[in-house]
Order: structure tokens, then sequence, then C-alpha cells
């Protein structure tokens, strides 16, 4: 298969990178390549120039910054499914990451990548969502902090500038929470036709926090507040998690294609939920 | 930088060996592995990312040839079916593969038996249902899978049975 | 040892396990040029133009072809199979489009270039105006009144009519007397084959000989050469067609198709190799289809669950043009064969073919036999519900006794042997009804409801003797051909007109041929998909190679021991009635110190030095094997499945194959095939499916849509055989490459329905998506009791 022609440079720095994404404002960020790869075969995507990401070690690692825990944007799926301190303090996000594609997509795949993209039924947007976890992008102006939650803006879009790139992935510890992450995967593309993670924090049998966010369902990942405040201060019981899930979708535009429809997922994101609420008890 | 069809020269570390080629920067690993170097194990199957049959190791771990460029693999070792084994000596996995018949028309195979080793070196005793996700990034339209997974099944003996008398 | 019934590993795995498979994409031949198609992306519209200037004059490009360019130059491509009585309608299928394109994914024009990239290149260049017309995609819409034509010779875009069986006034009669009567409306989906290699095709032109080479993905190299020479108006021997490693085919790669006959104009106009490789996006519109049946069918019978009278009325959607084998699927390959393995005594058939603004249809793994399996299987389970009785009884009752064999049906084909009793049998104590209740039990506390199905089903294959083939209407013979040459050494060459691809024959042939002469397989090696090394051959589809492949074989070996009996005897100064050959020895009977190897025989038939009077020089013999009939290979399947009435989700449980076909030759790659089979049957009842959209495009045009059998779907497939032989048969032997996919689709459906059953649930379209058996549930007013406490993690 042939493809568009394009420049192409591998800066080794992030100064470099952020220096060559000023100087050709049309390139794109190359990560992982999971979704930009086929977006350029389908003519979906024809950037003149790319700039792979994958000399940048500023981009790499995962470091225990005291309360957070800093995923360097490079870092692949596969190293975040097993990585020992995400599995211990993140561990949903591990959980996400490990349901992602299958094993070829996450070998290449990255975190940064995966947000970057956007794209409305990926996994792990809901776990990061449900992890208040924030990103950190820095372009020639500087760098700033903005949350998942406000990074997501839509299908394939985010806040992000078109010169912006994600450097790391910053989230909250978790130890302590149970954290589960259900995914309904489409049969053919393995994207989830309902992803549903859950963090729950519970104090002398009470919910002290509770966080649900599900991807696959609307235009882009979201938590369900309606949900959340339900279960919030309970002592949790049967009715509890049911009342909580029905209400899951409160308030979004549930998406219906080919595959299922908006009542079939709307109907399927409040069992998974509660399947996984239970699950967690 | 402006879009170019120019090429660069790379060197490719390719089953051990440093490949010299001279590739245009949207050539695909795939294209590349096939028609520069020769590996015609390396097959394509269907370019966008989801059959699997283009699978070949990068550092050791199953990735999709078709979703890369070639220049985006430099300064990685690269690792094709090519490498594994030839017919007079073949990998235990090959040979698992040969045994429990996990294969018909060949032409998932290369893909698969990447996988499976990249398994096997990673977890040496995969029970049924990791082997079986762990396959499903790579389609087979002939066998049903099962001996693939027989096959995998086979492989970890194998592997097991040569490591202690190797030790 | 003998070798037949041994699982010996496959000797064609040694180079595709390696990778050194050699595949018609591999092939790269010194100044090779590279083709590409411009494809409609309209499902119907006038041409109003095609431009290919710009494209012309770029560099790198050799050539442009268009409709215009290469009609009257190149013969329409036709339709191999005119079944009789059935008033077809046939049109001029162009290579590439005159003035009307018929589907998406019709070729329009081809680029031939230097390289793929100016190719593509220049294929962004080639401007066609298009004037879109109206369009029809399902056979209910093409045939309402008033609908847009497909073909404007064609009215009501009917493209065939066929009818099979006692006459429709008979079966009506039968049916009123019956004192139970079912009817059901199935819908058989259209699915795409998608073998894991795409199509492709190599072609060279040698000048100075004026012969054309084309390597290309077949099953049937030689009915490619007469097509392809037909269409190019070649001489038929000035045409050799190569197919090498082929990557599966599943009756995708039967067909003639536009692109090998132009991928080789090419090459003779331009004088330079040329390739063309499908995309896999290609493969999705530009390879045919298969199944897509919207039927009527009814069932009557006794209360005691005696069937007595079977009305069917399909309507196929043919697509857009008369593929290769197309007429001949929905009618001959379907219509004879609609009774299953039950004894119905009135059935009447109607088949109408329809043209649609789609991809053309044609043989999908099975071929019609599947759908014919799919509608008796449905009905009986629904006969079975209304007279209230197991549905395993009504077939019990039903069956063909094993005492009644050669048994002929009320459509006149005749099954030749089997025990279909003892396949149930033999199925259902592996199912263990203990297990089953305590598994019920278990499903239904955790919320889950479980289903039971079985088809006991019978096939035709192994296609078959010619004189059916001519009488049928296919424009083909169905004998197969094999040479056997043995070399001095007394190494063994075989030629098959046998095509496989993937099925293992270069294997089974040389275990056919080490058991009957006594060599070790290395000493063989079998040799198909050419057609200047192989005189002539049918090919590879409707199970045929080893029932067909394999009888040419069986009876070339019998005339090559024959003559080298004669060698032996006179080497041994014996009768030629006294000698026998054991273990590779020819011995004096009851003689054992008067012996003569194989090899040694084959010296000396070379060397010729003292042969027998009348004896000629050399070793080999050939043989065409026409069968008398088509094999039937039966047996029945059982699925174990959990419905959650929550989600709609369906968990496999169990899958149990007992099947019959024949004495196996190689049982580890019979039973390869069977789970293949049965994989591929239980992708169309849930997940396979083609989705048009209303304008005609494609909604399923990538594997991220159409979804494929995944590993992670299955549990381990349980099978068992039963080995009947077939009387006619030289080895017995029936086929089995399609028993699989044929006997799961209803299997896994009837489970499905079983589940449901308690919820008033008789009938859903496949594939049986979530959503699907999610909303049927909700229709059906069922609420989850318990609120699905403890269920299972979706």
């Amino acid at each position: 298969m042939t493809l568009a022609a394009f420049a192409y440079q591998r800066p080794r720095s992030l100064a470099e990178a952020v220096e060559a994404m000023a100087e050709a404002p049309d390139a794109r960020w190359l990560s992982g390549g999971m979704s930009l790869l086929p977006m350029m075969k389908l003519e979906l995507a024809a950037p003149p120039a790319l700039l792979d990401l994958s000399g940048v070690e500023d981009l790499r690692g995962i470091r225990d910054e005291g309360d957070f825990l800093h995923i360097g944007a490079m870092t692949r799926h596969v190293e975040l499914a097993r990585d020992p301190a995400v599995r211990r303090d993140a561990h949903l996000a591990s959980l996400a990451a490990e349901r992602i594609g299958d094993p070829q997509v996450r070998n290449r795949g990255t975190v940064g990548g995966s947000l970057a993209h956007a794209d409305p039924a990926a996994d792990l947007p809901a776990a990061l969502l449900a992890l208040d976890a924030e990103v950190e992008a820095v372009s020639a102006r500087g760098r700033r902090a903005l949350s998942v939650q406000d990074l997501l803006l839509g299908p394939m879009m985010t806040a992000l500038e078109p010169d912006e790139l994600i450097v790391a992935i910053r989230i909250p510890k978790h130890t302590g929470h149970r954290q589960a992450y259900t995914k309904v995967p489409h049969p053919a593309s393995g994207y989830a036709v309902v992803g549903v993670a859950v963090a729950i924090h519970e104090e002398g049998g009470r919910v002290r926090q509770a966080a649900i966010a599900v991807t696959g369902v609307a235009l882009k990942a979201f938590r369900a507040a309606r949900a959340e405040a339900v279960l919030a201060g309970q002592a949790v019981d049967q009715e509890v998690l049911a009342e909580a899930a029905g209400l899951v979708c409160d308030g979004q535009d549930v998406l219906g294609d080919v595959y299922a429809s908006a009542a079939y997922r709307r109907q399927l994101a409040q069992v998974v939920t509660r399947r996984t609420l239970e699950g967690l008890r | 930088m402006v879009a170019t069809e120019e090429r660069v020269a790379i060197t490719l570390a390719v089953n051990g060996r440093d490949e010299q080629v001279s590739v245009e920067p949207r050539w695909l690993l795939s294209d590349v592995l096939r028609r520069e170097c020769g590996l015609k194990g390396v097959h394509v199957g269907c370019e966008h990312g989801v059959c699997g049959a283009c699978t070949v190791l990068l550092d050791g771990e199953p990735i999709r040839s078709c979703l890369m460029f070639a220049v985006q693999a430099v300064g990685h070792q690269l690792t094709t079916v090519e490498a594994l084994g030839t017919a007079d000596h073949l990998d235990p996995v090959q040979q698992a593969f040969w045994e429990a018949h996990g294969l018909q028309c060949g032409f998932c195979t290369p893909g698969m038996v990447l996988t499976a080793r990249a398994l096997l070196d990673r977890n040496p005793n995969p029970d049924e249902e990791t082997i079986r996700e762990t396959l499903s990034g790579n389609l087979c339209r002939c066998t049903g899978y099962q001996f693939i997974v027989d096959a995998v099944l086979l492989a970890a003996a194998k592997r097991a049975e040569d490591a202690e008398q190797g030790a | 040892m003998a070798l037949r019934g041994q699982s010996v590993p496959r000797l064609e795995d040694a180079r595709l396990i390696t990778g050194r498979g050699r595949y018609t994409a591999d092939i790269q031949l010194a100044g090779q040029l590279t083709a590409l198609m411009v494809r409609s992306p309209h499902a119907h519209a006038r041409i109003r133009s095609v431009d290919g200037d710009r494209a012309r004059a770029l560099p790198g490009v050799h050539a442009v072809y268009t409709g215009q360019d290469t009609k009257g130059v190149l013969n329409p491509i036709p339709t191999a199979w005119l079944p009789p009585g059935s008033d077809l309608a046939t049109t001029d299928h162009p290579a590439l489009a005159w003035d009307v394109v018929r589907y998406v994914g019709d070729a329009v024009a081809m680029v031939v270039a230097d390289s793929l990239a100016a190719a593509r290149k220049a294929r962004d260049l080639i401007e066609v105006d298009y004037e879109p017309l109206p369009a029809v995609t399902g056979v209910t819409e093409a045939t309402a009144p008033g609908a847009p034509l497909v073909h404007e010779g064609v009215p009501g875009n009917r493209a065939l009519f066929w009818h099979a069986g006692a006459s429709t006034d008979e079966v009506e009669a039968a049916l009123r007397q019956a004192e139970v009567r079912v009817r059901l409306p199935l819908v058989q989906q259209r699915l795409i084959p998608n073998p894991m290699e795409p199509r492709a095709a190599v072609a060279q032109y040698d000048p100075s000989t004026g012969k054309l080479t084309l390597w290309a993905t077949s099953q049937n190299p030689h009915i490619h050469r007469l097509l392809v020479a037909g269409v190019l108006g070649l001489p038929e021997h000035r045409v050799r067609v190569i197919a090498g490693d082929v990557g599966g085919g599943f009756g995708s790669k039967i067909a003639c198709y536009p692109d090998e006959v132009l991928v080789a104009h090419a090459a003779r106009e331009l004088r330079r190799p040329v390739r063309w490789v499908e995309e896999r996006r290609e493969h999705f519109v530009a390879t045919t289809h298969g199944r897509d049946h919207v039927e009527e069918v009814e069932l009557g019978g006794t209360r005691d669950g005696i069937l007595t009278a079977l009305k069917v009325r399909a309507r196929a959607n043919l697509g857009a043009y008369l593929s290769t084998a197309a007429p001949g699927v929905p009618t001959i390959l379907f219509g004879l064969i609609v009774n299953g393995a039950y004894d119905i005594p009135h059935v009447a058939v109607d088949v109408e073919g329809v043209y649609t603004n789609t991809t053309p249809v044609d043989a999908y793994r099975g071929a019609g036999r599947p759908e014919a399996t799919f509608l008796i299987e449905r009905l009986v389970d629904r006969f079975a519900r209304e007279v209230g009785m197991d549905p395993v009884e009504v077939r019990r009752r039903n069956l063909v006794a094993a005492d009644r064999f050669p048994y002929t049906n009320a459509l006149g084909i005749t099954y030749d042997s089997g025990r279909y009793h003892a396949a149930l049998d033999r199925a259902l104590a592996m199912l263990d009804p203990g297990q089953v209740s305590r598994h019920r039990e278990e499903a239904r506390r955790q919320g889950r409801l479980l289903g039971v199905g079985v088809s006991t089903y019978v096939e035709m294959c192994g296609l078959g003797p010619s004189e059916v083939a001519g009488a049928v209407g296919f424009q083909g013979g169905l004998w197969e051909h094999a040479l056997v040459r043995v070399l001095p050494t007394g190494k063994v060459m075989v030629m098959t007109g046998a095509s496989p691809h993937g099925q293992g024959e270069e294997t089974t042939f040389a275990q056919l041929v080490a058991d009957r002469l006594g060599c070790s397989l290395d000493d063989v090696e079998v040799m198909h998909g050419d057609t200047d090394l192989v005189s002539m051959g049918w090919g590879t589809y409707g199970s045929r190679s080893t029932a067909v492949g394999g009888g040419a074989l069986s009876v070339a070996l019998d005339r090559v021991v024959d003559k080298a009996r004669q060698v032996a005897a006179h080497t041994l100064e014996a009768s030629v009635g006294d000698v026998v050959l054991e273990a590779g020895r020819f011995y004096v009977q009851g003689v054992q110190d008067r012996s003569v190897a194989f090899a040694e025989v084959a010296l000396k038939a070379h060397l010729a030095w003292s042969l027998p009077a009348g004896v000629e020089p050399g070793l080999e013999a050939q043989a065409s094997y026409n069968p008398t009939n088509f094999t039937y290979p039966y047996g029945t399947h059982v699925a174990v499945v959990e419905v959650d009435p929550e989600t709609g989700d369906i968990h496999l449980r169990r899958y149990i194959a007992v099947d019959d076909c024949g004495p196996r030759i190689n049982p580890m790659i019979v039973e390869g095939q069977v789970r293949g089979g049965v994989v591929q049957g239980i992708g169309q009842a849930l997940w396979e499916g083609a989705a048009y959209d209303r304008q005609g495009q494609l909604v399923t045009g990538s594997l991220m849509d159409y979804a494929l059998p995944k590993a992670r779907f299955f549990p381990p497939i349980e099978t068992d055989a039963l080995e009947t032989p077939a009387a006619h048969n030289p080895l017995g032997v029936k086929g089995v490459g399609e028993t699989g996919t044929i006997a799961a689709t209803p299997t896994i459906v009837n489970a499905v329905l079983d589940a449901l059953a308690p919820l008033g649930i008789h009938n859903l379209d496949m594939p049986l998506t979530p959503e699907r058996v999610w909303q049927a549930i909700e229709a059906s007013g069922w609420k989850a009791a318990a609120g699905g406490q403890g269920g299972v993690q979706a």
C-alpha cells in the first residue's frame, strides 16, 4: 500500500520537537501510530510532515512523585499495564490498558497518543477520567496542565492546540481504592461498545468517594456524575447500586450505530455499571 | 519541512543482521521487509491493522509491520519468521505448529508463530485462555484456532523439556 | 505400516511454517509493472465519461484502460453455470464497465505504472463523470413493482426462476392435509469470504512464443485458463495459469474476475509483466460474496412427529452480475437437498435469482448446502416445538434409516450411505445429559438461560458426475485427473488436477501413494496448480479433491501397480497372477524368498533391457476419474449456549461435532477441516453479516466493521467420527471441507432459540448480535427476575 508522501523527522529532545513543530505547523506528532496510520491509509489524514516522538527521552518513563504518578506520554499501553507502581497506585489505568485492542496494539500504542487521538470508544480516557488524571502539554508558548475532563472535547477532538504536545499524564494515587474496568468490545474492531471504569473509596462501610467513567457510549468519555452522587456517603447495598447504575447515562446523548443502537447501548451501560459495582463489593 | 518522495538511507537490524536500505519515509515496514529485504514471510493480509498476518517482533514483542513506517524501526531489533528456524532446524514453536496441525493455508502462520513465540518468551507456561486472548490479534480463517492453541501448549511443553535437558 | 488412516504431519508445512511459501503476491519479475483499479463509488450510475489523459501523462505511467478501450477487445466474462429450465437472464459482464456501473466496486478503469506510488498518483488523476441512478440492494426491494432495473433488459430484476421437486399444488395439498404445519420467514444474510490472503495476479507475455503466463490466486487454474483465454481471445494452449501457494479461498477464488483478465490483457499489450494485488478493503467490494437468501419455508407433518411435506420459496440475491458458478449455487446445490437427512415424501422448491446493485454473489464455503441445511434444521426444531416433542425425537423419527441406502430423496438425488441415527446417538452420548442438567441449573441460578441446539445434517459434495454437471447446466466436467510418474530410482511424482489451497492434499495424496506402493512419504512429491504441468483438472471446491481427485489418483496407482507387476513377474519368472505387492516388494505368492523391490522394478521398467512382450518402457500412468454420484457426508452437531438476558450476550459453552466423511486418510487433517468449518459456520450465526445502506454503500467494508471469528471467541470443539464408506468411490471417501460450516450455523441458532423458547421467542435473524437477542427478549416482556443477581461480567 502506498500512502501520500510526507517529510519525516525524529527530534532528539523535547526542545527540538517543539522547535520543529513551530517551524512546520502543519506537521503531526507521531507516537505509536496505531490510530494515525490507519487514518492515513483511509486518506482521512494526509499530514505533510510527521514528527516522530520516539527519540525524545523526556516523554518516557513512569515516576513516583509523592501524591502523583507521572506517566511519560510515550509510555506504551503494555508498560502501563505491567508497571508495578501503576498497578499499586492507579490500578484502573493498568486494567484499562490491558484491555486495549490486542497485544500488537498494546506493544506500540502510547498513552499520550491515545489521549490526543480522543477516540470516543477508547479505553484509557474512561480510566483516566475516573482517576482524575491531568495531562501536561507543551508548545513553543510554554507548558500547561489540564484535566483529562477538560482535554476531551468530542470525537477526535481535544483542547490541544495543533502544535501542542502531551508530555505526560499525572495520576493522583488511588492506593486503597477499589477499582475495576469492564469492557464490552466490538467483535471486529475491539473498541469499546461500552467501557465502564470505577474507582471507589470506602471508609467505615460508607462510600467516601465514587468515580464512574464511561467510554464508547457518547461523543466522548464522561463521568457519570448523577450515579456517583447516588453512591456518595452511602452504605452500599444492592438497591443503591442498581439506582446508581440506572443513572449512568443520565444527561448523555447516547450513540447508536450499526452494531448497537442508542437504546441498547444505554441498557448495556447500565447493566455493565451495575455488575462492575457489584463485583467491587 | 515539505512532503517528500526522496529516499533516506537507513539501517534496519533485521534477524541479527544490519540491512542498509534506502526508503521513502512513507514506506511501510511490511513493504520494506518484503520488497527491500526479500523477507516474503512477512504477509500482508489487510493493511488496516486488524489481521495480524504482517506481525513481526520488534525488540522481541509482536507488532504489526503494516502499522509502522520503516523509518520508525531504526534502532530496534526486528525478527521475522525467516529467523526463527529453517526446515532442518525448526524453532520449537514451529515444530509444534507442524506436529499439532496449527496451519492450513499458511498465510496467517508466520504472524501466528511469532506472536506465540513472544508469548512463550514472556510466559513459558500459559493457560489456554491466555493463549486465546494473546492470539486474538491474529486472524486465521482456516483452522478454527483450536489446533493453533494446541500447538502453543505443545510448544510450551517442548521448550520446558529442552530447558530441562539443557540444565 | 499402513499410511492410510495415519495422522502424519503435513508435507506442505515445512515451507509454510518457515515463511518460504510462494504466494502470488510474492512473485517479483524483472521489469514488472503494477496495476491498480479504479472502482465505482456508486452502486448504480451511468458513466458519462472517463478521462485518463492526465493520468497517462504522468511519468512512470504505462497505460490507462477504460471500458470503452477494452470494448470489443475483451469479450465479456461469461458465467459458467446455466441451469436448464431456469429462464436464466444472462447479461454482458464487461471486465471494465462500458456505460453503466452496477455496484460499488465495479471496475471502471485500470492504471498500469512502474510502481505502486506512481499508479496511485495516476489513479487519483483519472476523472470519471458519473450520473447516479437509483439503486436496489435487497431482493425484496429489487422485486417490488417499479423497482429500478439493474440491467435494462431484465424485467423485474429476475435473473432466474427455478423449480424442483413435486408440483406446488401437490405439496400444498399435502400441507393442507398435514395435522401440523409450521412456517418460517428466514433470512440467510450475505457473507464476505475473507480468506487471509487477498486475491492477486501476475501476468507475463512472451511475444516470441505468443504465450501468456498468469500466476493467480486460483482454486481451479484449468477453469481459469479456459475462461481467461476466452475473454482475451487467446488460444487455450497459449495460456498457462499457475496457482502457487494459495492462502485460502472458501469459494472466493473460483470465479473468473475482471482483475485477473485485465492484468493479463495489459501484460499482452505492454509486453511487460504486470502485477495486481487486491487490498483488503477492495476484497470487501470486489470479490464475490456468499449466501444472501430471503426465504419462506413451510413444513407439515403428523402429531406423532412424522414429516410429510416441505415447501420452499427462496429468493437469492445474485448481485449485479452472474459470477462464474453463481446460478448453480442457489438452485442445484441448494434446491436438491432441502429435505436434509429426513425422509420427506412431498417437497417443492421455488428459487428466484435476483439482480441487485451489489457485489456479485457466488460460492462460499458450502455454497447452497448451508442455506438448505439451515432452513430444514430450523424448521424441524420449530415443528418439534409445535408438536411438543423433543427436537431430537423428531429427528430420530424422520432420519433416513441405515437400511434404506442408497436412498433417493423427493428431489431425485441418491444419498450413498450413512448411519444417521448412530451419529446422533454418538453426539448425544458426548453431550452427557446429566452434565447439561447441572449446567442448566447453574446458569439459571446466575440469571442466564441455557440452550441446547442440534443439527443432523447431510450434504452433497465431491462434485460430481460429469453427466450430472451437463444435465444441470454446469459448463464443465466434474471428473478429475491424476498422473503418477515413477522415476528410475522408484521415487514418485504425482500431478493432480485438484488445486488444494490449505486442505493438505500434498500430504493426503502422498499417503495414498506411499500406502499403495510401499514407499515412504518422502519418496513422493505431489504437484498441482500449473496448467502446463497437469494435463487437465477441474480444481478444488465442493469438497471434491480427495473424493474425486483422490479417486483419480487411486485408479492411476492401480494402473502403475498393474504394469509394475508385469515387469516384476517377468523378472521373477512367475506368472503375473501369482505376483503380489506388499510393503514395497513384489513377491511370488507363497514363496517368500522370491521377491523384487518396487524401486528395482521401476529401474528395470526404465532401462527396458528386458521387458515382457508388449510392455512399453517407463513406469507411469494416468487416470481420469469420473464419479458416478456425489458423496454425502453427514453427522450430528450439538451446541450448548448460555444467553445473558440482560445484555443479549451469547456464551458458547460447548460444541460437539460428530461427522462421517467415510474412511479418513489423515484424521488430523479431517479434524482440522471440521474445526475450521465449524468456526466459520458459527461466524455466520453470531457475528458475520454484510450490510448495505440505502444508497448501496457497503457499511461493513473493513475488518474493523465485519467481524471475523477470533481465537478468544471459542471453547474447544469436541469431535468424533464415524467411517461409513461411500460404495461408489474408489477410496470410499466423502468430502469434509464444508461439513462443519454447513452444520454449525443452524446448530448455534437452534441452541440460542432453545434458550429463548421459554420466553416465547421462536425465530431470530442472523447474525445473533447481542442487541438482536436483547431486543427480542425485551419485546417478549421478560424482565430479569432478581435484577441479574451475581450475573456474569460482560
